[in-house]
């Protein structure tokens, strides 16, 4: 909030000669206004899943019945993974801080197409109404999971018809986003921003976006396929009448596992960006770290069928994706090995978003390890469809993607909003959720390789410990999570007000104050040295 | 390209992206013809060949004919030809994942 | 905010969004390469039933289509806006010329029972139930893009009476051209997969 709010209004406030209102944020093609807008529905659809996941695990307490009954248990879950997977952490951070942060970053006033920028959000919008209101029309709330696998979503009679038609419109929102960031990381680039320049975020947001629309439609015809199964009676994956619903989980894999690394690449950049800025020190293999990005979006295309082991694949299918999978893991390797060869010798100076960073590389370095494990056919048949895999799952997801969101709210917040929150209740809300989430989730690793079955409603009395440890866990993590919401919040309104680089941080964002204004830039910038050169920057506050 | 806001690349691997007017090319009329020439030949050797069986051959010969009727419009009536390494690249990664897709779901049905 | 006019940006955005039309189709042409694999002989059986000379007249019509839209785009590069406009119009009766024939294609079928979920249909056999049904799906979903394609045509037309697609700024024209020709190419795949190799 500087002193020249007046010529120079930020982005919060009406531009000059307008008078501002919900019509001027809902229909801008203000890239930062964008951001804001997905900022908070994701945060709000992220409250909404983490309250489903969180009664889940209260139903899950104890053997037998608890709060719900089976159905309810089966459209809860169904929900939970519709809202998380398609509302929150597909368009997570690059539709949220990419859209913020993107341009800034590489020094352009806006992305190269607004208006599609805004009608993105608005497909968003709609998409998560549609699954609203799937749940509420129709004979019941969809019960499939979240991957509506033949033959069951083309025979249930609950409502799937209108929640595949969300999904597909939810996709057709990624689509134009990456297309967007791809578009504009070619054309608008600062004189001087060279492709070796580009901060990390925006490379892996570069990757991410070739993923979102390559990948992206042909989950787009996979969910047609299944509304014309219903609807028209088509019946491609229906074995009487010479369907293979193998076919269907080809497809659906082919977008959904790439779709894992549109979830977690742009994580990755975040925590490229906030680990050099911590560390006091260029980020170590630069062009490694920008490199791993674009093979682990090309190698995602190569493994889908790892998700199928024991769908009655043929066994050469299951060889030749068990060693592809494995491929992937070197790219993601490179990273985790930069990154700690970035902190080693570096002058750490700890602050809260690299509490969260730390946390991402922990959580997610176990995620990505016991992913090899499922990746291995051999041990895949024995974990399958096991509690080891929703271990695996919300390790990599959740620990990688969520913390790495966490760490971009806690990174960027002071030049969002021009405020600094409360650092130390940050750690302490940092410490709670990281222990939280370790109890929730490492003893489903154990019950699942005891051989407790996913998604199943009720179990045998057995795995009632680890089922009661990862129940009192949900209420730690839920715990920490709601103290960091509540502190940032406050911080919102009573922070104490920062300068334009509270971090010493070198990338263009922290050139321009804080918030940034309208159009980002008075002059368009001329880029003279690397996004993680700290020769000379100090922070401000 | 008139817009002051468009930013070119100045650093030094500013290659892929440099600004060209090859965009504005207008194609002759005479080569967009000869293109037409060419795809109609293709599709009438394409109906002519059905004549003959060469058993599983016969998918081969259309589909590549297909194929080559495909190269003549992407490059001469989407000015793929014309356009400079960035979109050019571009368009061979989208059929590379393609053909990955395709081809490797192969892997499972071919052998099951 | 001013309106940016960057004429190479417009044209990637343009492909990328061509490559998503690709993968979405992509997802069908995985299918029947695999049904097409398993049911040769029931491919072979149900493809002779489909009218090789409706599937021959489609494909010269939406050939040429293409060559018009082309010639288009090059009128108008040349500044004859005219013969550009008559030239895009061309391009959309040849569209509606296409939408026609798919009627009738369609509606002959049909008429014999034919179409998905259908009692005749259902006692065919497995293989030449798939054909059936990847046919609907394919040259449907085929024939909707021929449909936004017209319409985002007709809109180009329209902005070239009113002045917004000129000489100098034509790429909204050229967009529309490309997808038109995109259009085009997943017919030239259509035509022998369910006409020609049987």
């Amino acid at each position: 909030m500087s002193a020249d709010a007046h010529d120079h209004p930020n982005f919060f406030q009406p531009l000059p000669g307008t008078k501002g209102g919900i019509a001027s944020w809902i229909f801008s093609t203000d890239h930062k206004r964008i951001g804001m807008l997905y900022l908070y529905c994701i945060v709000a659809m992220f409250l909404v899943g983490l309250t489903l996941g969180f009664l889940i695990r209260l139903e899950l307490i104890a053997p037998g019945r608890t709060i719900m009954g089976p159905q309810t248990y089966n459209a809860l879950f169904t929900l939970h993974g519709v809202v998380m997977i398609f509302l929150v952490v597909i368009p997570s951070i690059p539709a949220a801080f990419g859209n913020i942060f993107l341009p800034i970053q590489i020094g352009a006033e806006d992305v190269s197409f607004p208006r599609l920028n805004i009608f993105s959000w608005w497909l968003y919008v709609i998409g998560a109404v549609l699954a609203v209101v799937s749940l509420v029309t129709g004979k019941g709330a969809p019960d499939t999971g979240w991957t509506f696998y033949v033959p069951f979503s083309a025979v249930t009679t609950t409502n799937v018809d209108v929640a595949v038609v969300a999904v597909f419109i939810l996709g057709f929102s990624s689509i134009l986003t990456g297309l967007n960031f791809i578009t504009t990381l070619h054309r608008l680039r600062a004189p001087g921003m060279t492709w070796t320049r580009l901060p990390l975020f925006c490379w892996s947001l570069y990757a991410t976006g070739w993923i979102q629309v390559l990948a992206t439609p042909v989950l787009g015809i996979t969910v047609l396929l299944i509304f014309a199964e219903r609807v028209l009676g088509v019946g491609l994956f229906d074995p009487s009448r010479g369907g293979d619903p193998i076919l269907y989980q080809h497809l659906f894999w082919i977008y959904s596992h790439p779709a894992v690394y549109i979830m977690i690449l742009p994580a990755m950049g975040v925590i490229s960006e906030i680990l050099p800025v911590f560390a006091r020190k260029p980020i170590f293999g630069y062009k490694m770290i920008a490199f791993s990005s674009l093979a682990i979006a090309f190698a995602g295309s190569l493994v889908w069928a790892h998700h199928m082991f024991v769908s009655g694949m043929s066994d050469t299918a299951v060889m030749v994706f068990s060693f592809l999978t494995f491929v992937v893991a070197i790219p993601s390797a490179i990273k985790v090995f930069n990154w700690v060869s970035t902190l080693y010798k570096g002058s750490i100076r700890v602050e809260p978003p690299l509490w969260y960073a730390l946390a991402f590389i922990f959580l997610f370095s176990i995620g990505g390890l016991t992913g090899l494990v499922l990746g291995a056919a051999g041990t895949d048949v024995h974990v399958h469809d096991t509690y080891f895999v929703v271990a695996h799952f919300h390790y990599v997801i959740f620990g990688g993607l969520g913390f790495g969101l966490f760490g971009a709210m806690h990174y960027w917040f002071p030049k969002v909003y021009g405020r600094m929150y409360d650092k130390r209740i940050a750690n302490w809300s940092c410490l709670i959720a990281f222990v939280g989430f370790n109890i929730l989730y490492f003893p489903m690793f154990i019950i699942g390789l005891q051989g407790m079955p996913r998604r199943y409603y009720d179990y045998l009395p057995k795995y009632a410990e680890g089922h009661f440890l990862s129940t009192m866990g949900s209420w730690v993590l839920a715990a920490g999570l709601l103290l960091m919401f509540w502190n940032l919040w406050r911080g919102i309104r009573h922070g104490k007000p920062v300068g334009r680089n509270p971090w010493g941080a070198a990338t263009l964002e922290w050139m321009v104050p804080s918030p940034p204004p309208h159009h980002n830039f008075d002059a368009e910038p001329v880029v003279t040295h690397g996004p993680y050169d700290y020769t000379g920057v100090k922070p401000d506050a | 390209m008139t817009g002051h806001d468009i930013k070119y690349d100045t650093g030094p691997d500013a290659g892929p992206d440099a600004v060209h007017d090859a965009g504005h090319h207008a194609v002759p009329v005479r080569t967009n013809m000869l293109v037409w020439a060419a795809l109609m030949l293709l599709t009438a050797i394409t109906v002519g060949v059905t004549s003959f069986d060469f058993g599983f051959l016969n998918v081969v010969v259309a589909l590549s004919v297909a194929t080559t009727k495909a190269g003549l419009v992407i490059l001469w009536f989407m000015h793929l030809r014309y356009e400079g390494r960035v979109i050019r690249l571009m368009v061979f990664t989208a059929f590379v994942i393609l053909a990955i897709a395709i081809g490797l779901t192969f892997f499972d049905v071919a052998y099951r | 905010m001013h309106e940016h006019r960057d004429y190479e940006g417009a044209k990637i955005g343009m492909w990328l969004f061509l490559f998503t039309e690709v993968l979405l189709f992509g997802g069908l042409f995985l299918l029947y390469a695999v049904y097409l694999h398993r049911y040769p002989a029931e491919f072979h059986a149900a493809g002779k039933d489909l009218s090789r000379i409706f599937g021959t007249a489609n494909t010269i019509v939406l050939i040429t289509s293409s060559l018009c839209m082309a010639l288009a785009i090059s009128a108008l590069q040349r500044g004859k806006v005219v013969l550009s406009q008559r030239l895009v119009l061309l391009t959309v009766a040849m569209a509606g010329v296409f939408l026609v024939n798919k009627f009738f294609e369609w509606s002959a079928k049909i008429g014999h029972g034919i179409y998905p979920d259908s009692p005749a249909l259902l006692k065919l056999p497995p293989g030449e139930m798939v054909f059936f049904n990847l046919y609907y799906l394919m040259t449907g979903l085929h024939g909707i893009h021929v449909i936004i394609g017209g319409a985002v045509l007709m809109y180009g037309w329209h902005l070239m009476r009113v002045g917004r697609v000129t000489p100098e700024h034509f790429v909204f024209l050229e967009n529309g051209g490309l997808y038109w020709h995109l259009v085009d190419l997943v017919w030239i795949y259509l035509f022998p997969l369910f006409y020609l190799v049987v």
